[in-house]
């Protein structure tokens, strides 16, 4: 087992349910680390901001409405301009395979959909926290590539 | 200060990497059973003091004992971080209670002194969910709030020894619901026994009842005489754990006692070593 993290897992957006942010935060939990979890519909300045406030090292964002391409990157760029560069993002959620590609282009280092074995996540979380891949890494490495 | 050094600092203060000095300061902590309406409280408060006040808050959740790791769902509450005037004076930290054999690590009054050398006014600590006997956070606050509420049993609650007996405030949560008056009945002929007795505030969190009252009491809260003793006794208790559980090799004796059957007699002799 890796070294414990501090991981946020948000819900930006107008989603209705957050089973499966719920699932990926026990899935975490159960995986040793310190997961720090918002709540629904949150922006991302206030995502940002508890990512700082909480000193979190990764951030897994759940997105199930369609507004992802909207929202994933705006949480990158807030992220850079706090100066949190270090800070690993990661998404989820119904993300069509088309739009992924933007996303990693964005500063998202890995896409996990429906179906992903909860073992896939920890072992991207074990690997980034040993990568220099931080939001505002030049770093264009993305999990699964 | 910056938030985001602050945050780091107080990382490093949770790793073992910052002394920090003592600080004079308020440190109050709210406590009470699980589901009891703590976090909801707690942004009653912050709704007031804000933005006059600068406060902090760490908000304490358990650690699995299994996977070591910790699920920290305080923030979901606190609907006063949306709020842009308010949430630049508050700073929200939510806390792991790690290898601590209790619901309050002994950490967290390094955070909280660190904190109130940063310029806060006042730090809130908000307890796991606690039963009757978890006294721990008498060992780290100066004041303390023992948050009650209605159907948690008959009268002879009240009369019980423990945590109620070192409160310095009472409130009895969600007196929109049947028997929180009750409750406070109940306590308040309990009280009359006690010499110094402290106050109680019937409140309730979802409707704003009494959180007024709540948030002018807890800047000026006296602290119970009584209690005192009681408050030292769980500070030599918790330095006492400390030495254990600082141990380099804690975790790794905890491990051969449950899968080399290790005896205890053995693992003590190993950390006098």
């Amino acid at each position: 087992m890796g070294a414990r993290q501090r991981i946020v897992i948000a819900k930006p957006g107008l989603d209705g349910h957050d089973r499966g942010a719920k699932v990926v935060a026990r899935a975490l939990r159960d995986g040793g680390h310190e997961v720090i979890y918002t709540g629904l519909r949150r922006t991302p300045d206030q995502i940002v901001r508890t990512v700082m406030d909480e000193d979190a090292r990764f951030v897994g964002l759940s997105s199930l409405s369609g507004a992802h391409s909207h929202l994933f990157p705006k949480v990158c760029n807030l992220l850079r301009e706090a100066g949190l560069d270090d800070v690993v993002v990661f998404g989820g959620g119904i993300i069509p395979e088309g739009d992924r590609s933007q996303l990693f282009d964005a500063g998202v280092r890995a896409i996990f959909g429906p179906g992903t074995p909860s073992t896939e996540i920890l072992e991207f979380v074990e690997f980034a926290s040993g990568r220099n891949c931080g939001v505002g890494s030049q770093d264009e490495w993305h999990w699964g590539e | 200060m910056e938030r985001r050094q602050l945050a780091r600092q107080l990382s490093a203060i949770e790793n073992g990497e910052l002394q920090v000095v003592k600080t004079e300061g308020l440190i109050v902590a709210i406590t009470g059973p699980p589901g009891v309406g703590k976090s909801c409280l707690v942004d009653g408060i912050l709704h007031r003091l804000a933005p006059k006040y600068k406060v902090a808050v760490l908000a304490i959740d358990p650690t699995s004992p299994i996977s070591g790791g910790a699920l920290l769902g305080d923030r979901i509450r606190l609907s006063v971080l949306d709020d842009a005037e308010k949430s630049d004076s508050i700073y929200v930290r939510s806390i792991a209670t790690r290898s601590s054999s209790g619901s309050m690590p002994s950490i967290v009054s390094d955070l909280a002194n660190h904190l109130l050398a940063s310029n806060f006014d006042l730090v809130i600590i908000e307890t796991v969910g606690a039963g009757q006997s978890e006294m721990r956070c008498a060992a780290i606050a100066n004041r303390i709030i023992v948050v009650e509420g209605p159907s948690r049993g008959d009268g002879v609650q009240a009369e019980k020894a423990g945590l109620l007996e070192l409160a310095d405030l009472i409130v009895v949560n969600k007196s929109d619901l049947e028997g929180a008056s009750k409750v406070v009945n109940d306590l308040t002929v309990s009280l009359t026994l006690t010499n110094d007795a402290p106050p109680i505030i019937l409140a309730s969190a979802t409707e704003g009842v009494g959180l007024d009252e709540l948030s002018e009491k807890i800047l000026s809260l006296e602290e119970r005489v009584s209690s005192r003793r009681a408050r030292v006794r769980q500070q030599l208790l918790m330095t006492h754990e400390n030495v254990l559980v600082r141990n380099p090799a804690f975790e790794t004796i905890i491990d051969r006692m449950s899968e080399e059957g290790l005896s205890i007699e053995d693992a003590l002799r190993e950390f006098d070593e």
